[in-house]
């Protein structure tokens, strides 16, 4: 068997296992390291919540990309797990409870894995476009218990809590952003590994096969309801943690945590981020992020960017950002990447084109609308325009038009390389093969 | 019902077996009885519900009435996975694979229930070495070693052929089910292969849905005739080929034009459907 495995041809790209321990080195360093290098509030503030999205995408794509469920409710986990840890907070605030602070997001995990097993029993019966259907059901009846409960939700204003409870444990007090901040950043590297662990596991593997072909998993033994339900559950248990660590965070918790927004998110930018690949949602939760705190500020049509940014991926890459990154490394592998590196160039200086083109009528629309008091002009860019003036309209549709033919030339030129780069490296697996 | 005293006579039998797809019926009173180690063609014309006869043993579907025993055992009306773990298993006719996965990982996928895994997420399966130890001396009985790390969904047809037979024998089922192994393969490689399913079958209780008069005599030692949902023979291929009731119904004429060649040449001949 040892010589089978010695003589086994070696031409595969997996950059996972040659350095994972890199890797892994890496992601701790830059949790460390992050806030020293942006450590001004507000980037601390996001820096927190990447760290917090990190572990509610990653456990979403126990779903998605491991499991194949199309889930339209994970909002319902995150947000019970936030409700479970700040009542727990101030329980612990009242005296009522002894718990150190930093545990308190196990509390959400508690919380996220009781309403896993308790309601994805009866999701995880069904696969699916019915699986999806019923995430969305009980999406809509977390929401709406949320309004006519308001003893646990809160009502509008929600629960409010304070961190800063008892005495401080070595001098942590959880009073500065920057403690909370590394409480998150301890949590995220430990969720994150157990999450790529779950992978490696006869249950992580035998999801993957229930996501690929549930009739076979049947045939070789499993139930694959049972594989849907346990997977329901850890990534509910995950998802808890992520909860409580946001209640930590915001020391308020209302009822919009569990809404439907919010479980839109989750899907739209762990499919951004790419569900195929483990670290896809890692990707997708920093920039989730990025646009609900930073592109939020920048223009009040943020919404409609983001909306126009999710249509593109899913027409050309529908394997998220991760698959992206990992198709042109298997390019790099095979040292086949410099000829693409000038299509790439003019790909990114047509669609920026497009964008300034599109951006400027998007701007001068919302303008119209949301700030008609202010005048007609308004500043885009660098330049002034007039959401009035034909000159302004006629400039932004011709760079709009130019953008747009020039980057479908340019798409089609780079599509008929990238069929080539394939085939050339498809034929050289073969060369390889037949040499060995 | 006398089924303790039945345990070792029968692997499969079938009692009076019926099946019906709204007011059609399919299966019309199937009887069979399978005794352990035997191998069994089923052969029959088409639409003749050889394929819904697979799919009633192996619980896919839920049969109308009658009784399904497994060594003696009732298992009609248990789930997929319950009849798996009792020690039967299928292959497929059109291949079902994880597509998706390496070929490696389909057969390791297929052999970690039988070796008491379940649903542990406690345990990496890198140290699953007696699973890893069976998937890679699967790779090689099937002759796909080379292939490991290839996604299923990537491999040749003749290749998910094998993939698809290993996946139902890597469990180490005692009854197992092949659904047209050979369908849609060329002649060499039919040849071939019927020699692979000979070889990994050795031993185990062996039913075969197949059209391939060459692969049906290469392969079995006794032949079940199903026409129109009932089993109108069951004997040996000589006994089979001499039963006029399977000659006036449908095989006399293919059996006489094969008889020649399939008597030397076991498994020569390509598909004739």
């Amino acid at each position: 068997m040892g010589r089978t495995l010695e003589t086994r041809p070696h031409y595969h790209f997996k950059p996972w296992n040659v350095g994972r321990w890199v890797l892994w080195g890496l992601f701790a360093v830059v949790l460390t390291v992050a806030p020293l290098l942006w450590s001004s509030g507000f980037a601390l503030t996001m820096l927190s919540q990447m760290g917090i999205a990190i572990i509610a995408c990653l456990a979403y794509n126990i779903l998605l990309g491991q499991g194949g469920m199309l889930s339209f409710g994970h909002a319902v986990y995150t947000g019970l797990g936030s409700f479970l840890a700040i009542h727990t907070l101030n329980m612990v605030a009242d005296g009522r409870l002894a718990l150190p602070v930093s545990l308190i997001p196990l509390a959400g995990a508690a919380g996220g894995l009781f309403f896993a097993a308790l309601l994805g029993y009866v999701t995880t019966k069904k696969a699916g476009t019915t699986f999806a259907m019923i995430t969305l059901g009980i999406g809509e009846l977390v929401w709406s218990m949320s309004l006519m409960i308001p003893e646990f939700f809160g009502g509008e204003g929600g629960i409010s809590g304070n961190r800063v409870v008892g005495a401080p444990v070595l001098g942590i007090s959880f009073g500065p952003q920057l403690q909370v901040y590394y409480l998150i950043a301890v949590y995220c590297f430990i969720s994150t590994a157990l999450m790529f662990a779950l992978t490696r596991t006869p249950l992580g593997r035998m999801l993957n096969a229930v996501r690929d072909n549930p009739e076979r998993v049947e045939f070789v033994g499993y139930n694959t309801q049972r594989v849907r339900y346990i997977a329901f559950m850890i990534s509910g248990l995950f998802s808890g943690i992520a909860g409580g660590l946001a209640a930590i965070n915001f020391e308020l918790v209302t009822a919009e945590v569990v809404g439907a927004g919010r479980s839109g998110a989750y899907l739209l930018f762990v499919f951004l981020g790419g569900a195929t690949f483990f670290f896809g949602p890692i990707i997708g939760a920093v920039l989730m992020v990025v646009a609900l705190v930073l592109l939020s500020e920048l223009t009040q049509a943020w919404l409609l960017y983001l909306g126009l940014v999710f249509v593109f991926m899913v027409m050309y890459a529908p394997g998220g950002i991760s698959s992206l990154i990992m198709m042109n490394l298997r390019v790099a592998a095979f040292g086949k990447l410099r000829p693409l590196l000038g299509s790439y160039l003019a790909l990114v200086g047509t669609a920026a084109t497009i964008l300034v083109g599109a951006g400027a009528m998007i701007e001068m629309v919302y303008h119209l609308q949301l700030n008609e008091a202010l005048g007609p002009e308004l500043q885009f860019m660098g330049a002034t325009l007039n959401a009035r003036g034909f000159d302004s309209w006629f400039g932004a549709g011709f760079v709009l038009l130019v953008g747009v033919s020039l980057f479908e030339l340019v798409r089609r030129q780079f599509a008929r390389q990238w069929g080539i780069t394939q085939e050339e490296i498809e034929r050289e697996i073969k060369r390889r093969e037949a040499a060995l | 019902m006398s089924d303790t005293t039945r345990t070792a006579e029968f692997a499969v039998e079938l009692r009076d077996v019926r099946k019906s797809f709204g007011k059609t019926e399919i299966i019309r009173g199937a009887n069979l009885a399978v005794r352990p180690g035997e191998r069994v063609a089923i052969i029959g014309p088409n639409g003749a519900g050889k394929s819904t006869l697979f799919n009633l043993i192996s619980g896919r579907f839920g049969s109308s009435s009658g009784d399904i025993l497994l060594h003696g055992q009732k298992i009609d009306g248990l789930k997929p996975y319950e009849i798996t773990r009792k020690g039967l298993a299928r292959s497929f006719q059109v291949s079902n694979l994880f597509t998706r996965l390496t070929v490696f990982e389909n057969l390791r996928c297929a052999v970690l229930w039988s070796l008491g895994y379940k649903y542990s997420f406690w345990k990496f399966l890198a140290d699953a070495h007696d699973a890893n130890d069976r998937a890679e001396e699967l790779l090689e009985m099937l002759k796909l070693d080379k292939r490991r790390d290839v996604q299923a969904m990537n491999l040749t047809y003749a290749e998910q052929r094998a993939l698809e037979i290993g996946i139902t024998i890597a469990g180490g089922a005692g009854v197992i089910l092949l659904d047209e192994p050979t369908a849609g393969m060329s002649r060499s490689e039919t040849a071939r292969f019927v020699n692979l399913i000979r070889d990994v079958t050795a031993g185990k209780t062996l039913l075969t849905v197949e059209h391939d008069m060459g692969v049906v005599f290469g392969l079995a030692d006794k032949i079940a005739v199903l026409v129109y949902g009932e089993v109108i023979a069951f004997d040996t291929p000589e006994r089979v080929r001499a039963n006029a009731r399977v000659q006036e119904a449908y095989l006399g004429s293919v059996l006489a034009d094969q008889q020649a060649e399939a008597g030397q040449a076991a498994h020569g001949r390509a598909a004739g459907h």
